[in-house]
């Protein structure tokens, strides 16, 4: 197994002089992961620097984290990797469901159309890591990438944390105002702050493998129950970039996990899932998994983010995705705290918003893990007979359940965001993420709503000019401003002025322009006006 | 988009699969009994009820 050639990334000795006195940093990341690396990119766009420390010195070995959801994506384009990660993913939208050789369903994940980025992509968790290390070498003064840093023990007070890390040179102490744990599920800042990681284990063992093949694969999720080259459980095939596939085999709960990671073991099981096209084996793993969840994410001075703070079962593409959404949430908030803008308090929003988030993705991917993994009787015999009516009903056929996929999760009604005017209605109510829509400049050239609201509080007026208020910029669609080509603005944003948050969720939203109550709005959206939301 | 608020489809499927936990497989089959005559009071039309017997059966033999 030849695997991705990841190269070593640059390890650079202690830094001298940078210690706890000279070197005290605002952020400090650890984990340089999708999540850490995220984090240490939205900062630098805030103008906030970091350090981010790495135990490792190579990508992640295998595709791991492989599937990317519209509004990662969204994320990335904001990140300012969109682009990169566009050209070298493969992009799809249908998932077809067979039981046995029948085929049950065929999903097509993007009803919406005018949208600027794909419903799902598919890319490699080391490109992934790869494009934003690329990303981070464009902010040499903000920031500081440390491999084979390992940390050993972290304090905080009041004011800050301080980190003790070890490498193969000597110990160091690192200072810094704010630690993010981005550091995984088996987080060594979780440990060390001996917290409670609370859930259930599951007792099925998978085994994922990245598969080399000529062979032509659409660009489509096929996901089987009881397939016929896999009887009585379940796999899923997935084309990834470089001509390689992603192959994901139940074992049920018996399986020996050494045993099934043999080459002698897994060549048969993807000869036969493949059925007889040629393949090399790149990369290899078994694993069962968790659902578990950290009570909170913020503690002091040291905030989780990503599988440190929750594990998810890899059901519907909502790990990686997950963490990338909690930095999304974070990054601004900690930017306004570290600038003076807002008290530590803007924190607990972060704890409620991504829990809620946390939350609805523990439950879903749980009941995608028990369809799949049947624990009862009762549970089975429910499965089943889903299976055998979706033949002819499609209500059964809606609810086949083979990783519901991720979607954004609506923040209504927690403390950032004001109750709706009751004047409005319809879509984009305060709390919902913000969905794309073609527009086009005064001059004509076409464009898209998303990157026109960038990464700041935003005054968006549709068909309404937006009042000036101190703090957000604004955006007219309509009204001599943007332009709505296809009237999906319109049809998406119901004619008012909305108050757009720096992660693209909307926070308020009126009729009619209203600078007092949007100003209060706004001071309520930033964390300043302490009483619980609507 | 996740939304707070009404129940879907995928949330009734959960309860009536978790109604059954910690129950004997007689017991379970009578809940199964019971949820099938209260939905199909609930349902309100026995014609109705009447074609979903005979879908139900379909592909299921005699012993």
């Amino acid at each position: 197994m030849a695997g991705h050639v990841r190269s070593r990334l640059p390890y650079a000795p202690p830094p001298k002089g940078r210690g706890a006195r000279a070197g005290r940093v605002p952020v400090a990341i650890v984990g340089a992961g999708p999540v850490g690396l995220s984090a240490a990119i939205d900062l630098a766009l805030k103008g906030v620097a970091s350090v981010v420390v790495d135990d490792d010195d190579r990508v992640s070995p295998g595709s791991r984290a492989f599937t990317w959801a519209r509004r990662t994506i969204d994320i990335f384009d904001r990140l300012g990797v969109g682009e990169a990660i566009r050209a070298k993913g493969v992009t799809w939208r249908t998932e077809r469901v067979f039981h046995g050789a029948r085929t049950l369903a065929v999903i097509d994940h993007a009803p919406d159309a005018g949208v600027a980025a794909p419903a799902f992509l598919n890319l490699q968790q080391y490109h992934v890591e790869e494009i934003l290390l690329a990303r981070c070498a464009d902010f040499p003064d903000l920031i500081d990438l440390r491999f084979r840093h390992r940390v050993t023990a972290a304090e905080q007070d009041a004011a800050g944390v301080t980190l003790d890390v070890y490498t193969e040179d000597g110990r160091y102490r690192l200072a810094a105002d704010w630690l993010l744990a981005c550091d995984g599920a088996r987080s060594s800042v979780r440990g060390m702050m001996d917290l409670a990681f609370e859930g259930e284990a599951f007792e099925d063992r998978f085994l994922i493998a990245d598969i080399r093949s000529p062979a032509p694969f659409p660009d489509e999720r096929w996901f089987w129950f009881a397939p016929t080259f896999h009887p009585g459980q379940t796999a899923m095939l997935h084309r990834q970039p470089d001509g390689m596939v992603r192959l994901d085999l139940q074992l049920g709960p018996d399986a020996d996990p050494e045993r099934e990671r043999l080459p002698e073991r897994v060549a048969p099981r993807v000869e036969a899932a493949l059925g007889g096209r040629p393949f090399d084996l790149d990369w290899v793993s078994v694993y069962a998994f968790s659902a578990r969840r950290l009570a909170q994410f913020v503690h002091g001075r040291i905030v989780f983010a990503g599988d440190s703070a929750h594990v998810i079962p890899p059901f519907g593409s909502r790990g990686a995705n997950a963490g990338v959404q909690d930095v999304d949430n974070l990054c601004w908030k900690l930017a306004l705290v570290i600038g003076g803008a807002a008290g530590p308090e803007l924190l607990a929003s972060y704890d409620a918003e991504r829990g809620r988030a946390a939350d609805d993705n523990l439950r879903r991917a749980g009941r995608s893990a028990r369809f799949m993994g049947p624990r009862t009787p009762a549970e089975r015999l429910f499965r089943d007979e889903v299976l055998a009516l979706a033949v002819d009903h499609a209500f059964a056929q809606r609810l086949i359940d083979p990783g519901r996929m991720s979607t954004p999760c609506a923040l209504d009604g927690l403390s950032l965001q004001s109750a709706d005017d009751p004047a409005m209605a319809g879509p984009m109510g305060p709390g919902a993420p913000c969905l794309d829509a073609p527009v086009t400049d005064p001059d004509g050239r076409p464009g898209w709503l998303l990157p026109r609201l960038g990464g700041r509080f935003t005054l968006l007026g549709v068909g309404v000019e937006p009042p000036a208020v101190e703090g957000a910029a604004r955006l007219t669609v309509g009204e001599g401003g943007l332009g709505d080509p296809a009237g999906l603005v319109a049809a998406r944003y119901p004619r008012g002025v909305y108050i757009i948050r720096p992660d693209q969720h909307v926070a308020a939203r009126w009729a009619a322009p209203a600078p007092r109550a949007a100003a209060h709005a706004l001071a309520r959206a930033r964390g300043a006006i302490a009483e619980v939301g609507p | 988009m996740t939304q707070s608020g009404e129940p879907t489809p995928d949330d009734a499927f959960a309860a009536i699969v978790e109604a059954h936990d910690g129950l004997s497989p007689e017991a379970s089959a009578r809940l199964n009994a019971r949820l099938v005559l209260l939905l199909a009071e609930r349902v309100g039309d026995p014609a109705a009820v009447i074609r979903a017997a005979t879908a139900a059966r379909r592909g299921l033999e005699d012993a």
